[in-house]
């Protein structure tokens, strides 16, 4: 198997450029890591970290009107997980909430397959650069890092929503 | 402290091994030669597990074929065969590390061999409360006010038990702090072990760094205080010669798997007096004398530490492991390894936008060299994706925070690769691994 199909010049790119990187003040009222004070109506936050490698990131998630408003996140990692945020970033903010549900299930089923399951790449759009990425078990924790931080950050701002 | 440094033509007596033995040993590990990812592998992660020789291998297929039976019990003739190869078995574990076969525990791993340490001193502490078990047992006991000294380097595994001592007991935890480059504060260290020091627990080498550890200048500092010293050997017993009475630890443990011998097994060495004084860790069958159905006596050690149905054939397999090295000789395998660690530290360090851990090139750390492991940052590229770039040329590497979080957040790091080598690793393995290390950075588009 050829490591350029793991890393992907998109993916390296991203990594790179770190799309949605940064919660500052300007993106919402929730201090990073403020995971003990008072939930804000339709804002979700959430921090996940792979004890395997030590990567962590911390996704926030603004909701309003049945949509993402805002997804930025903040973490460190290799290239992998911080590329997968980049992508995240840019394909969740203004999507519904249904299209962002399906968005993350479909990666999550391309990632968990073991090679089998083919990119879509109308639901995935640049997600489907991690195609490569399921036939690496190691590393599909790592490219999920921080879909699964927005996953629940999204859950707890549709609750306050 | 004075520090006498020992000239390095008298560290090794006896000649490394060359790359012609090398190439002999490596003919009885299959597990070598093999190709991974269309290159022959080239594995350098010894440190995190070895390589198994056929006769280790075989030993415990032929125990299964042969002598298969339950030990301690039964009359029948292969129950005395397997109980026999048992006994064999700690007897030569023993004597590769210099000590008596009574007072050799066997355990899983060395985490577990920590843990029984850690715990039974929490229970001698429950015991001493509720007025059980002799003198020599409440003097275990721990209670506010006593402390236990770790280092800033160690292992989780022997960070974790003492860290839950302390909270069990009541005693705080205090540790040797690491200075910038992660070398242990020696000058530190007299002001951290004092009067109220109960027990003193250290790795011998550090998996990170490669180092090893001042060992006879902690001993006299935990000896002044009257604590109990606990070495963790579980980097030392694969790598070089060791003589734990002539350490004079009380305690000491390391792991069968990283020294040629299968997963499943590991040693305790317990000072006899203090093995007898403290309680059990798990408690059933085969560690008791009278059972009624209030309580329990239990066995003197090492059966009052072994409950349940052993490691039977993993114990067999660990003495044909110790027959190996012992039979390569320590000394020459010590050697050889400090070679490969001095060509991976100047590979390494040579290397622009790589940051060396621990010693550098040439350098004695406390008067001794690097052995054969070393660990390292690259700029710009996170370790998991150094180790999947080294993969794909064939190379196994670890990586990670190597089980040691405190180390690398002290140096300033989430992470770090590490090579590590053993006796099979050839000269031209490392070379190998440089080489592609040197790609790593173009790769990533970081050079």
């Amino acid at each position: 198997m050829s490591l350029d199909s793991l890393y992907q010049q998109l993916i390296l790119e991203h990594a790179k450029a770190r799309h949605g990187s940064g919660l500052d003040a300007s993106t919402g009222s929730v201090a990073p890591g403020s995971a003990g004070e008072l939930p804000v109506p339709g804002v979700g936050q959430s921090h996940q970290l792979n004890p395997v490698c030590g990567d962590e990131v911390t996704v926030r998630v603004e909701v309003s009107d049945g949509a993402i408003r805002s997804l930025r996140w903040e973490g460190q990692g290799c290239s992998i997980s911080m590329a997968s945020a980049s992508v995240l970033h840019g394909l969740a903010e203004g999507a519904g909430l249904g299209e962002f549900d399906e968005l993350v299930a479909a990666f999550r089923d391309m990632l968990r397959s073991r090679g089998a399951v083919q990119a879509d790449p109308e639901v995935l759009g640049d997600a489907a650069a991690f195609e490569g990425v399921s036939r690496y078990a190691a590393r599909v924790k790592c490219a999920m890092l921080a879909w699964v931080a927005a996953e629940d950050a999204a859950r707890q701002a549709r609750a306050e929503d | 402290m004075a520090l006498v440094k020992t000239p390095s033509t008298l560290q090794h007596a006896q000649p490394a091994l060359d790359d012609a033995e090398v190439e002999r040993i490596r003919n009885d590990f299959p597990a070598l030669a093999q190709e991974v990812n269309g290159h022959p592998l080239v594995y350098l992660d010894s440190g995190a597990t070895s390589q198994k020789p056929r006769s280790v291998l075989e030993s415990e297929q032929e125990f299964y074929e042969q002598r298969n039976a339950a030990v301690h019990r039964g009359a029948h003739e292969l129950a005395v065969r397997a109980t026999e190869a048992f006994e064999d078995a700690r007897a030569a574990v023993a004597a590769f590390v210099g000590v008596d076969p009574d007072e050799l525990v066997w355990t899983s791993n060395a985490t577990e061999a920590v843990n029984l340490v850690a715990q039974s001193l929490a229970t001698a502490t429950v015991w001493a409360e509720r007025g059980r078990g002799g003198a020599e047992t409440r003097r275990l006991a721990l209670g506010p006010g006593d402390e236990i000294v770790v280092t800033e380097l160690e292992h989780h595994a022997n960070l974790i038990p003492w860290q839950e001592l302390a909270f069990r007991t009541g005693a705080t935890l205090r540790w040797i702090p690491v200075d910038d480059a992660g070398r242990l504060r020696l000058e530190d260290a007299a002001s951290v072990i004092g009067p109220r020091t109960r027990v003193v627990a250290f790795a011998h080498t550090s998996n990170v760094l490669g180092t090893v550890a001042p060992v006879g200048e902690l001993v006299a500092l935990a000896r002044r205080a009257g604590a109990l010293v606990v070495l963790d050997a579980c980097q030392s017993a694969p790598h070089l010669a060791l003589d734990l009475r002539a350490l004079d630890v009380d305690f000491a443990v390391f792991s069968g798997h990283k020294m040629l011998a299968p997963t499943g097994i590991g040693a305790l060495y317990g000072r006899r007096e203090l093995l007898d004084a403290l309680p059990p860790f798990l408690v059933g069958g085969s560690m008791i004398t009278t059972v009624t159905m209030e309580r329990a006596e239990y066995l003197p050690a090492p059966q009052r530490f072994e409950a349940g149905t052993q490691r039977i054939s993993q114990a067999i397999a660990f003495a044909a492991a110790v027959d190996y090295l012992a039979h390569t000789g320590m000394d020459r395998i010590h050697a050889r390894e400090a070679q490969l660690g001095e060509r991976l530290a100047e590979g390494i360090a040579g290397m622009d936008g790589v940051r060396l851990l621990g010693p550098g090139p040439g350098e004695e750390w406390h008067g001794k060299g690097r052995i054969g492991l070393a660990a390292f940052d690259v700029d710009g590229v996170h370790a998991h994706d150094v180790g999947q770039y080294l993969d794909s040329r064939g190379v196994a590497v670890r990586v990670g925070h190597h089980c040691a979080q405190p180390l690398h957040r002290r140096l300033g790091l989430t992470a770090s690769t590490r090579a590590s080598a053993y006796l099979y690793t050839t000269t031209e393995e490392v070379d190998v691994f440089l080489d592609a290390l040197a790609d790593v950075r173009a790769y990533f588009g970081v050079a």
